[in-house]
């Protein structure tokens, strides 16, 4: 059996929580202030680093309840989770609908007569929300969940091979993923098309973040470590933020050779493109050099807020989609100026932040019981949950 | 986007003899309109006096109501494309059905073609597939086709992506389809006239207030007039002889 190590890492929590507020700030539509966020200036975005730190995370709770309370506990355990996930999709779709016939009410816009097809769908309800519940039908933006209860259901028997043997764990997930590019193996969406991301292929991040929750990061130590790998991965990121600047500035694109945007094109989201994980990979290089696990700033209070998010994802993840859904209708009903931009931009963050904080609290009340008070112990970092 | 905001504002001050006769608030997003890519087929046809267009395109290629069809930017690109080619013979077809995806305008592409024999097809898509959700790789398929079927027909191409509808932007997922619409553009060395980019430019400076529901003709009519003269700006620069710096690397 792999040991499972008895201490939360940091530095998870405070990219996870990152990663929270960087999708947040990515789902408010036309927001001048995403122009920070990482996906403008590479291949691969916050969605990346959200899938890989849930499955070092999952490993990291998961694991350690596999081995002290055995297979079937824990599996139960995972499915509960996945449940909950189901629950909290639901009901950011309630809210999307109540959104969505708001808009179809007032609507009239002589311009935007092909724009308004979005809201056929409210013609044939019995169809779209059933097909919602099965997880068919994903309004924009909420397709993170759906992805994250497939590779839950999926973990158990996945982190059972983990914890027995590693590698061979990760290279059939990887085989996985490979057979899915050959096979283009997907899942159907409604009315058209698949899923945005597909499981088949994201799984392979979620596995690889889970084997190194279970000792594959300090396998890998000596390569991370190495002045050439971390040379590599700041040349490939420099590489992806030019091609990233041709697509804003085009008159750029000269200076691409065409079998260098031949060999490029398509990057493939749905599938999660070596691209991308490449690209994410030399960012995680990058930052393990500079962000090492006992750095004591991480116990600084300026990290608190975003580590904070971080350990109540689930939470703070659609408490996100719902402020980016609010937010928008901000814009459209009272101002879009950059100010309010800026300020609602802010104030989604702030109130992601204080929610997570009550959520902690909460926990610990819960976790106290109704008994006599235990002795003040102060809170530590160490909480939260996959 | 704040860049392109910014962007914008300093390169107001380089935007200059073009627009002497397009109105003001057309101009603000004359910086977006740059050569990436020749025409060469449209520089003959103005050669030759005689210049066919064909725009292939949905609901957002025409205006609902009487006047809809003459007030919309196709007939307003005839107009505009007449005043800068004086003695030129410019004459614009359509073939606009609303809802239709790509790939079901790249299947009315051919009987459209022969009929119309155009030196430049315009083409409006993408809103369709990203409201039905239509699967990518069919999308980029379909582009790819649509660009090879005009070609071969004689015809260069410029695409249109999808417009700026700040009230429906958390309900359409365009960003993937006009992320591959680039990168098609870019392999295919076509124009890409980015519409959703200046359309946001016009909101974000208050240009036109794009964010009001109500049913204001007027508005809708000066944006089409904006976006034909802009148009027809990215179609005669592209169409003008080779300039060296433009070809080189390619």
């Amino acid at each position: 059996m792999v040991p499972v190590s008895a201490e939360r890492d940091l530095r998870l929590d405070l990219f996870r929580g990152l990663a929270l507020w960087l999708i947040f700030l990515d789902h408010i539509p036309s927001n001048a202030v995403s122009w920070i966020t990482i996906r403008n200036y590479g291949f691969s975005d916050a969605t990346e680093i959200f899938v890989f730190i849930s499955g070092y995370t999952a490993a990291f709770v998961y694991g350690r309840a596999m081995q002290q309370h055995g297979f079937i506990m824990s599996s139960a355990r995972v499915l509960k989770r996945a449940w909950q996930i189901y629950v909290a999709h639901v009901f950011l779709f309630a809210i999307y609908l109540a959104e969505i016939a708001y808009v179809a009410h007032s609507f009239d816009n002589p311009l935007y007569t092909e724009e308004m097809g979005v809201l056929d769908f409210l013609r044939n309800p019995e169809v779209t929300i059933l097909q919602a519940l099965i997880l068919k039908f994903k309004p924009v933006n909420m397709d993170v969940l759906p992805l994250y209860i497939v590779l839950l259901l999926w973990f158990p028997p996945m982190l059972w091979l983990l914890l027995r043997t590693p590698s061979l764990a990760l290279a059939a997930s990887a085989l996985f993923y490979a057979l899915t590019w050959w096979f283009d193996w997907s899942i159907p969406a409604y009315p058209n098309g698949n899923w945005v991301f597909n499981p088949f292929a994201w799984q392979l991040l979620f596995v690889f973040g889970a084997w190194c929750a279970l000792g594959g990061a300090k396998r890998l130590a000596r390569w991370i470590n190495s002045p050439v790998v971390f040379g590599l991965a700041v040349a490939y990121v420099l590489f992806a933020f030019g091609i990233a600047m041709t697509w804003y500035f085009p008159r750029l694109g000269v200076f691409v050779p065409k079998f260098v945007s031949d060999a490029i094109y398509p990057i493939d989201k749905p599938n999660l493109d070596v691209l991308r994980i490449v690209h994410f990979l030399s960012l995680a290089v990058i930052t393990v050099r500079f962000v090492p696990r006992d750095w004591p700033a991480l116990k600084l209070r300026v990290f608190w807020p975003a580590i904070v998010c971080g350990q109540h994802s689930l939470e703070i993840f659609c408490l996100g989609v719902f402020l980016a859904f609010a937010a928008h209708f901000l814009f459209t009903e009272v101002s879009n100026s950059l100010l309010t931009q800026i300020i609602v931009s802010l104030a989604g963050i702030v109130i992601m932040v204080a929610t997570a904080a009550l959520v902690s609290w909460y926990r610990r009340m819960e976790r106290r019981g109704p008994g006599p008070r235990p002795p003040a112990i102060k809170p530590g970092y160490a909480e939260g949950g996959a | 986007m704040m860049g392109r905001v910014v962007l914008s504002l300093a390169l107001l001050a380089l935007a200059g003899p073009t627009w002497a006769e397009a109105p003001a608030e057309c101009r603000v997003a004359s910086h977006l309109i740059e050569r990436d890519f020749a025409l060469p087929q449209v520089a003959r046809a103005i050669i030759a006096k005689q210049l066919e267009i064909l725009v292939v395109g949905a609901a957002s290629s025409t205006l609902p109501g009487l006047n809809g069809v003459k007030n919309a930017y196709p007939a307003r690109l005839q107009q505009a494309l007449s005043e800068k080619l004086p003695g030129v013979a410019v004459k614009v077809t359509t073939d606009v059905k609303a809802k239709r995806p790509a790939d079901e305008m790249v299947k009315s592409m051919p009987p459209a073609l022969a009929a119309a024999k155009p030196a430049l097809v315009v083409w409006q898509t993408g809103t369709a597939d990203a409201i039905q959700s239509v699967d990518i790789d069919q999308f980029r398929v379909a582009l790819d086709q649509g660009i090879n079927i005009a070609r071969s027909a004689g015809a260069d191409v410029v695409l249109i992506n999808a417009q700026y509808s700040p009230r429906t932007d958390s309900m359409i997922a365009l960003g993937t389809y006009a992320e591959n619409m680039r990168w098609v553009a870019l392999q295919q060395e076509v124009p890409l006239f980015d519409r959703f980019s200046i359309m946001k430019l016009w909101a974000d400076l208050g240009t036109f207030d794009l964010y009001s529901p109500a049913k204001k003709l007027d508005t809708a009519e000066q944006v089409h007039d904006c976006i034909a003269r802009l148009l027809a700006d990215l179609v005669v620069e592209s169409a003008k002889p080779d300039e060296p710096h433009a070809e080189s690397g390619r």
